[in-house]
C-alpha cells in the first residue's frame, strides 16, 4: 500500500489538471428527491467531468447515496421515491419519458456498497450483462469479454483457474472486483460506486482505488465514499453533501486544502460528522 | 475524560450492592434453567405422544403385512375351468374355480362327509381370492388344465387371524400320563395314568369361577345404575337382567365348588382339543379321571399313547364368542401339523384395491387415486400459486387492492377444508358436470386449499432473496422481468418447493373436502385416469376404520403407516431441498 501511494498521488495531480478541462458527462440541475413526505435532497445541480473520479462525501444521511442512484435512476425501483429536476448524460435527459431506465442502466453502471455477486459461477457474473444486452453473438466473442473485463477488474490473474467456481466463494475484496468487472462488461460510460470499499480490508481496500485510478482512464467514475482520505487519493473533485444539500463542489485539492464553506472545513477536519 | 471518572459530588449513585447484585444474577440464572426446564418437559413431552401413536400404529399394522396361504394340490379338470368345454381365455375366465378348489379340499379331508361339514369346510376355510389365484394360474399357462398343480391359496380373514393368534389365546400342554383310547358311540373316551384331565377339570372350574365373578360384577354395576332410575319397566327390565346374572353366577359358582362331578364344557367355556393319534378330539365332558369328547379329525387308530406323544390345546376364547368354531380350527390345526401352512409377505396388500374382503383388500386404488389427485393437485398450484406470489410481490403495485387481495389470501389459508369440498360440489360437480368421485374434482378442490398455503410461502421465499441481488441485475441493465427470473425466482426456489410439498403433504392427508365430493365410495378398481372413480389414502383409512373386521383394523392401521410413510418422505425431501439449495450471501 505504501509503495502504491506515491504513484497515486503523482497520477492524480497531473490527471487533475486534465479533468478540468475535460468534457462534462453528466449534468444535474436541480434535482430534487422525496422518500414519501421526506424531502431527502434539496435542488443539487452538480457537473460531473468525463472520466475523472468524482468523490460525493458528506456524512450519513446526507443524500449522496441518493443522489448517486439518480444517476442510474436505481430510485425508480423505490415505490415512494419521488425525483425532481433534469439530469442529463451527454446532453440528454435521462428522466425523459421516452428513456428506457434498462438502456440507461447498461450506460452507467454500478457498484454497490457490499459485494453482491450472483451466486453463480465467476464466469457466469460477468457475462450476464452482455447476454442478456445481446453484446456479443458467439461464445468466442462472450469469452473475450469476460476475459477482458476480468483483466481490467485486475482479477483474472487470480480466477482464470476456476472461472467456473461460484462468485461467493471468493474473499470481500475479490467479490468486489468481480463485481467491478461485471459492471464494466456492459461497455458502460459511466460508473457509480456507492461506498465501495466500506466492506473491505485495507489491502483489498488499496487494490479497488488502484483499480479506481486505471479505470478513469476509459470511464466516468463517480464514487460515495465516508473515508476522506480515500476521497483525497482517488477523486480529481469532490463534492460535499450535508443535510440534502450540496454544501460545495471542486477539484479535490481545492475542497481539502481551501474549502469556501464554513461546513466543508468542519466535516474535513473531523469537527463534525 | 475526567468528568467521566469522578462524579460531581452530591450525584445520586445507582445500582446495587454487591450482594444484591449476586442475588439477582442467582435469580436470573434460576429463571433462565426453569425455562430451559420448560422447554425440554415440553419436547419430551411431544415425544412420548409421538413414539405412543406411532408404535400403536405399527402394532396394529403388523398383521396386514402378512397372509397365511394353504399350500395344496388341485387338479383343473376341463370340465370345471371352461364354461364351454374349450380353453379359449373367454371360456376360461367364467370357469368354476371354486369346484377345483372344493374337490383340493375334499383330498384334504376325506371323511369329511355330511353336506353341513362340507360346506363349511368350502365356506369358512379359504379366501375367495383363492379361486382368482388359481384362474389366474390357469389363464397364465392353461396347460396345466388335467394336471396336479400346487398352488397357494388365501385363507379367510378369520382362518387367517386364527393362525395368526389372533383371534384366541392358545395354551398347549404336553399330555403328562399314557392315554387310552376307547370309542363309545360316536364319541371317544380319553383316560389318563397322570392327572392331566384333573388338572383340565381345574382349568375349567377356574373359568366357572372367573365366570361367575364377571356375572356379578355385571350385576353389581346394573344395580347400582337401578338404583338411580325411577320404579318403571326399564328398572324392572333391569332388575330382571339382574336377577338373570345372579342366578348364572350362582349356577356357575355351584358348578365350579362341586368336586369330582363332571363337568360339560359348554360353547361359553374355553375349548379344550386333544391331539391323539393323529386325530384330533374335542373334549365335552370332563371329569377328574376321564375325559369325553366329539372326533373333529379322525384318529389313525385306538391305541394307546405315551406319555408325552398327545397334547391338550386350549383356546382361551370360548367357541360362542369366535368367528370360527371348534371344527374349523381342528382342520387348521391338522393343516399346520400336515406343513401345509406358511406365512407369506402380503404383496396383496401393496398390489391391489379395495375389497369387501378384509384379507384380499389392499390400497393400491387409493394410492393411484391419491397419486393421480396429487397430479391434479400440483399440476393446478405450482404454476398458478407461483406466478401469484410472484406478481403479487414483485410487479403487482402496492395500493389497497393487493392489500385486500393479500388479506383475502391469508384468510383463505385458514378456510376449513370442508368449505373447499363444498365449494368443489356445488361449483365443478353440479355446476360444471365433471365426474363425480373424480381425482380430477379432488384435484382441483386440493389445489383450492393449498393454493393459499403455496401462495403466501412463495411471496415469504421471494421476499427473502436479499435486495443487493435485485439490485446488482438492475444495475447492469436488466429488465425488472430478467432481475426476477433470472436471479432472484431461482434464489426463492428451494423456498417456493419446500412450501410446495408441505402444502401437497397438507393435501395429501386431506380428507373431508374428499368426502364431499364422492371420493369417499366403495372402489374396487385401480383408477387409470382422473377421471375415473377412485378414492384417497386417508379416505381409504376413514372407510376401513369403520369396517368390524379385525383384519380390517390392521389394515387400518397399515394404511396409516404408508401414508404416513408418504408424509414423512415428503417432508424430509423438503428438508434436504432447504439444506441442500440453502444459499449464503
Amino acid at each position: 500500500m505504501m509503495t502504491t501511494m506515491p504513484n497515486i498521488e503523482l497520477a492524480k495531480a497531473t490527471a487533475a489538471e486534465a479533468a478540468d478541462e475535460a468534457a462534462t458527462k453528466v449534468v444535474a440541475r436541480d434535482v430534487n428527491v422525496y422518500y414519501g413526505d421526506k424531502h431527502a435532497l434539496h435542488d443539487v445541480s452538480i457537473d460531473i467531468p468525463e472520466k475523472a473520479v468524482t468523490a460525493f462525501i458528506g456524512p450519513s444521511g446526507c443524500g449522496k447515496s441518493t443522489f448517486l442512484r439518480c444517476i442510474n435512476r436505481m430510485n425508480d425501483t423505490i415505490p415512494i421515491c419521488r425525483v425532481n429536476g433534469r439530469i442529463e448524460i451527454d446532453g440528454s435527459d435521462i428522466y425523459d419519458r421516452g428513456l428506457d431506465p434498462v438502456q440507461l442502466r447498461a450506460k452507467v453502471g454500478m457498484v454497490f456498497q457490499k459485494p453482491n455477486p450472483f451466486p453463480k459461477s465467476i464466469y457466469e457474473n460477468v457475462a450476464y450483462g452482455p447476454r442478456i444486452h445481446g453484446l456479443t453473438s458467439s461464445k468466442a466473442d462472450l469469452d473475450e469479454v469476460v476475459t477482458m473485463s476480468l483483466k481490467r477488474a485486475g482479477l483474472y490473474e487470480e480466477v482464470k483457474d476456476r472461472l467456473a467456481s461460484p462468485g461467493t466463494g471468493l474473499s470481500g475484496g475479490q467479490q468486489q472486483r468481480l463485481c467491478i468487472a461485471r459492471a464494466i462488461a456492459v461497455n458502460p460510460e459511466v460508473i457509480l460506486m456507492d461506498e465501495p470499499c466500506s466492506a473491505l480490508d485495507p489491502i483489498a481496500t488499496a487494490k479497488i482505488e488502484e483499480l479506481i485510478d486505471e479505470l478513469r482512464e476509459n470511464y466516468t467514475i463517480v464514487i460515495v465514499t465516508h473515508s476522506m482520505q480515500q476521497a483525497a487519493r482517488v477523486s480529481q473533485r469532490t463534492a460535499f453533501f450535508h443535510l440534502g444539500k450540496l454544501v460545495e463542489e471542486g477539484p479535490t485539492e481545492q475542497i481539502f486544502t481551501a474549502p469556501q464553506d464554513k461546513r466543508t472545513q468542519d466535516y474535513i477536519t473531523g469537527r463534525f460528522g | 475524560m475526567t468528568d467521566i471518572a469522578a462524579p460531581p459530588p452530591g450525584a445520586r449513585r445507582f445500582g446495587l450492592s454487591p450482594d444484591e447484585a449476586t442475588a439477582r444474577l442467582k435469580r436470573r440464572h434460576a429463571a433462565e434453567a426453569r425455562f430451559r426446564a420448560y422447554g425440554i418437559g415440553a419436547i419430551a413431552l411431544a415425544a412420548i405422544f409421538l413414539v405412543v401413536l406411532i408404535s400403536d400404529v405399527v402394532v396394529k399394522a403388523v398383521p396386514a403385512f402378512t397372509e397365511y396361504r394353504l399350500t395344496m394340490t388341485v387338479t383343473p379338470t376341463l370340465e370345471q375351468v371352461s364354461s364351454d368345454g374349450t380353453t379359449d381365455p373367454q371360456a376360461l375366465r367364467s370357469g368354476d374355480y371354486d369346484a377345483v378348489l372344493r374337490a383340493g379340499l375334499q383330498e384334504l379331508f376325506p371323511q369329511v362327509t355330511t353336506r353341513a361339514l362340507r360346506r363349511k369346510l368350502n365356506n369358512d376355510l379359504l379366501s375367495s381370492g383363492a379361486a382368482m389365484t388359481l384362474r389366474d394360474a390357469v389363464l397364465a399357462d392353461p396347460a396345466i388344465i388335467g394336471r396336479p398343480v400346487t398352488i397357494e391359496a388365501l385363507f379367510d380373514d378369520a382362518a387367517d387371524l386364527y393362525l395368526k393368534g389372533l383371534m384366541s389365546g392358545r395354551r398347549e400342554s404336553v399330555g403328562q400320563g399314557q392315554a387310552q383310547v376307547a370309542l363309545d358311540g360316536e364319541d371317544v373316551v380319553l383316560t389318563s395314568s397322570a392327572p392331566d384331565f384333573a388338572r383340565a377339570l381345574a382349568e375349567v372350574k377356574e373359568s366357572l369361577r372367573e365366570e361367575a365373578a364377571a356375572d356379578r360384577r355385571e350385576a353389581a354395576r346394573l344395580s347400582a345404575a337401578a338404583a338411580d332410575l325411577a320404579p318403571g319397566d326399564q328398572r324392572e327390565a333391569l332388575e330382571r337382567r339382574i336377577a338373570d346374572l345372579e342366578g348364572e353366577a350362582a349356577a356357575a359358582e355351584a358348578r365350579a365348588a362341586a368336586t369330582d362331578a363332571s363337568e360339560r364344557l359348554t360353547s361359553d367355556l374355553p375349548s379344550k382339543l386333544v391331539f391323539i393319534n393323529g386325530g384330533i378330539v374335542k373334549l365335552t365332558e370332563i371329569s377328574a379321571s376321564e375325559a369325553r369328547g366329539t372326533v373333529l379329525v379322525p384318529l389313525a387308530n385306538t391305541n394307546a399313547v405315551a406319555a408325552g406323544q398327545w397334547d391338550i390345546l386350549t383356546l382361551t376364547q370360548p367357541e360362542a364368542n369366535r368367528r370360527l368354531d371348534d371344527q374349523v380350527v381342528a382342520w387348521l390345526e391338522d393343516l399346520k401339523q400336515r406343513g401345509m401352512v406358511a406365512s407369506h409377505f402380503a404383496s396383496r396388500f401393496f398390489t391391489s384395491g379395495d375389497s369387501r374382503e378384509p384379507e384380499q383388500a389392499g390400497i393400491l386404488g387409493a394410492l393411484v387415486g391419491s397419486a393421480l389427485t396429487m397430479l391434479v393437485t400440483l399440476v393446478l398450484c405450482l404454476p398458478i400459486g407461483v406466478g401469484a406470489a410472484v406478481y403479487l410481490e414483485e410487479f403487482a403495485p402496492k395500493n389497497r387492492l393487493t392489500d385486500l387481495i393479500e388479506v383475502n389470501i391469508n384468510n383463505l389459508a385458514a378456510v376449513p377444508s370442508i368449505v373447499f369440498g363444498l365449494l368443489g360440489l356445488a361449483m365443478f360437480l353440479n355446476f360444471f358436470g365433471l365426474p363425480r368421485s373424480a381425482p380430477l374434482v379432488g384435484g382441483l378442490v386440493l389445489a383450492l386449499l393449498v393454493l393459499p398455503t403455496i401462495i403466501i410461502a412463495s411471496r415469504a421465499a421471494l421476499k427473502s432473496v436479499p435486495p443487493s441481488i435485485r439490485e446488482a441485475a438492475l444495475g447492469i441493465g436488466a429488465s425488472h422481468q430478467q432481475a426476477v427470473f433470472h436471479h432472484v425466482l431461482p434464489l426463492a426456489m428451494p423456498g417456493i418447493m419446500t412450501g410446495t410439498i408441505i402444502g401437497m403433504a397438507h393435501a395429501l392427508g386431506e380428507t373431508a373436502p374428499l368426502l364431499l365430493i364422492g371420493m369417499v365410495a366403495f372402489i374396487v378398481d385401480v383408477p387409470g385416469s382422473i377421471t375415473d372413480a377412485a378414492t384417497a389414502l386417508p379416505v381409504q383409512i376413514y372407510l376401513w376404520s369403520d369396517l368390524p373386521e379385525p383384519l380390517f383394523q390392521a389394515k387400518t392401521a397399515a394404511a396409516i403407516l404408508v401414508l404416513l410413510a408418504f408424509l414423512f418422505i415428503m417432508n424430509g425431501l423438503a428438508i434436504l431441498l432447504r439444506r441442500r439449495f440453502e444459499r449464503r450471501w
